[in-house]
């Protein structure tokens, strides 16, 4: 009943997202060319790297372009997805608008992330599955069945770890008001999920597995499609994504309540 | 405006600019951590390095590099584009406009004016690449090798502040410069040294890069902090950069002065 009502809630507002998008056709267009220059942007260091080496930390060039296609498809569901809303968000509570949002008959999380989708940001998950083929065909054979299935899962939880990252951060907007800046923040160590995971050492590769999950993000997947990923981790990104959403629930809630409205 | 005026009213506006930025120093930092894509490439090179070393780049080279470039970012850092589209956008350039100070100057001076706090973050970073890549890799060793530095560094701060004026008013004539800037900044990312040192493109590429702009705007300066180039070198790379300094100067005032004849503010 009540997941019935908030099914259709979402299909109310994709609805309205998806009109909105409509009108602005030339969007498209311009989508299209910024993710082609971003996903060469991803590239050009890549090329780079492998006109040097064969292969860096056992990654060759083929396999590292499966970590750039899931970073590039996960670029497409941040900007599509996620982050207009919760942009949207920020704008709530620098007007003080927000009040008028907690005052619905509905769960505010999820009235503020479903606010607006960006539908054409959808070319930036075209450009990573082409990213894929060509990876593929050049490595001469296909994923496993498992392999693929897996990979998927882990599509789940990097939405799941992206979404709740975002919430997080966004809860900061409540301490910290001037966040435009937190989400370019958000955005540039997003950037690191670029590159396998293993090039990462010391320090820094202690929090890009357990503090920012960057690499159950991108490597994770990569590893599953080529077959190398152990069930274990595959079982450890799953448990571990499910803790991650709930803490940032946890935060959200905790932040709303320490949220003062704009009247007060 | 005459320049007396401007002269006059520059160390007050460097003041409030500075108190500004001490005001929102949260927000400065996390700006500063935004930047944190040349750590990133160290962390990516230096796994490259294990396996040896790249033209001239061992893993000692990689930290001077990256690291100058680190803060090289921060001293030329400019928002300018964002700036003027954001507020030729809300109207609130008509109220600068008022003023009897250009609002070009307002824009550099506010710029300007969080330099000193940028100071501070770039110096310890500055120890760090001296004690782990070592005096010669992280800062140049002679009095005159600083002279070039500081000349190639403020020729860069110069060509990011008019190529940001240029993009900012150029949504005077788009209805947003925004993807024009998204534009921008990949080709300054892939063009300028700030992912890998421009010496690693191709030959025929790297010409290419000799001729763009954004190479005199991260590569140069880091180069000649690193000592890359002897004396001659350095010179001949100066005059290139002093040349787009020039030439975007004129540029961007030109078509900023046909920008604002096209501005018309609602009530303003």
């Amino acid at each position: 009943m009540n997941a019935k009502r908030y099914l259709r809630l979402l299909g109310v507002q994709l609805k309205a997202s998806g009109l909105l998008a409509l009108q602005y056709r030339a969007d498209f267009l311009a989508e299209g060319l910024t993710s082609l220059a971003w996903t060469f942007t991803a590239l050009a260091p890549l090329f780079v790297v492998f006109n040097a080496r064969p292969s860096i930390e056992g990654w060759t060039f083929q396999e590292s372009l499966l970590v750039v296609g899931w970073f590039t498809l996960l670029q497409g569901v941040l900007e599509g997805a996620i982050s207009p809303s919760l942009t949207g968000m920020v704008e709530h509570i620098r007007k003080g608008t927000l009040d008028f949002v907690l005052l619905k008959p509905a769960d505010a999380q999820f009235l503020v992330s479903t606010q607006r989708f960006l539908p054409w940001r959808a070319v930036n998950v075209l450009s990573g599955v082409g990213l894929f083929v060509y990876a593929f065909v050049s490595l001469g054979r296909w994923p496993s069945l498992p392999g693929v299935f897996a990979s998927l899962v882990l599509l789940g939880t990097s939405m799941l770890i992206l979404y709740s990252m975002w919430i997080l951060v966004v809860s900061a907007a409540f301490f910290v008001v001037k966040v435009d800046n937190l989400t370019y923040l958000f955005t540039s160590i997003f950037d690191a999920a670029r590159w396998p995971s293993s090039v990462f050492r010391g320090s820094l590769a202690w929090v890009f597995t357990f503090i920012i999950p960057l690499a159950l993000m991108t490597t994770f997947p990569a590893l599953a499609l080529l077959g190398r990923l152990p069930w274990t981790w595959l079982v450890g990104a799953v448990v571990g994504s499910v803790a991650f959403a709930a803490m940032a629930r946890w935060v959200w809630l905790m932040s709303i309540r320490h949220y003062t409205s704009a009247s007060s | 405006m005459s320049l007396r005026t401007a002269l006059k009213a520059l160390p007050t506006m460097l003041r409030i600019g500075f108190s500004e930025a001490v005001a929102y120093r949260a927000e400065m930092i996390i700006w500063v951590l935004a930047t944190t894509m040349p750590l990133i490439m160290l962390a990516l090179w230096s796994a490259v390095a294990r396996g040896g070393p790249v033209g001239r780049f061992g893993q000692a080279e990689f930290t001077g590099y990256f690291l100058a470039a680190f803060c090289v970012r921060q001293m030329t850092s400019s928002w300018v584009a964002w700036l003027v589209s954001y507020e030729v956008k809300q109207g609130t350039l008509a109220m600068r406009l008022l003023r009897p100070i250009s609002p070009l100057l307002a824009y550099a001076t506010e710029v300007l004016a969080g330099i000193p706090l940028r100071v501070a973050i770039v110096l310890p970073v500055l120890g760090i690449s001296l004690w782990v890549a070592g005096a010669e890799r992280a800062v140049p060793t002679s009095l005159g090798g600083w002279g070039l530095f500081a000349l190639g560094i403020v020729g860069a701060w110069l060509i990011t502040f008019y190529l940001n004026v240029l993009l900012g008013t150029l949504s005077l004539f788009l209805e947003s410069s925004q993807k024009l800037m998204e534009v921008y900044m990949v080709l300054f990312f892939v063009c300028s040294g700030y992912m890998f040192p421009v010496e690693f493109f191709p030959p025929g590429v790297r010409t290419v890069m000799e001729w763009l702009p954004f190479r005199y705007q991260m590569g140069l300066p880091v180069e000649l902090m690193t000592g890359a180039h002897a004396t001659k070198e350095a010179w001949e790379l100066l005059a290139a950069q002093w040349t787009w300094v020039l030439g975007l100067g004129v540029v961007s005032m030109a078509v900023w002065r046909r920008g604002l004849a096209r501005f018309a503010a609602f009530g303003g």
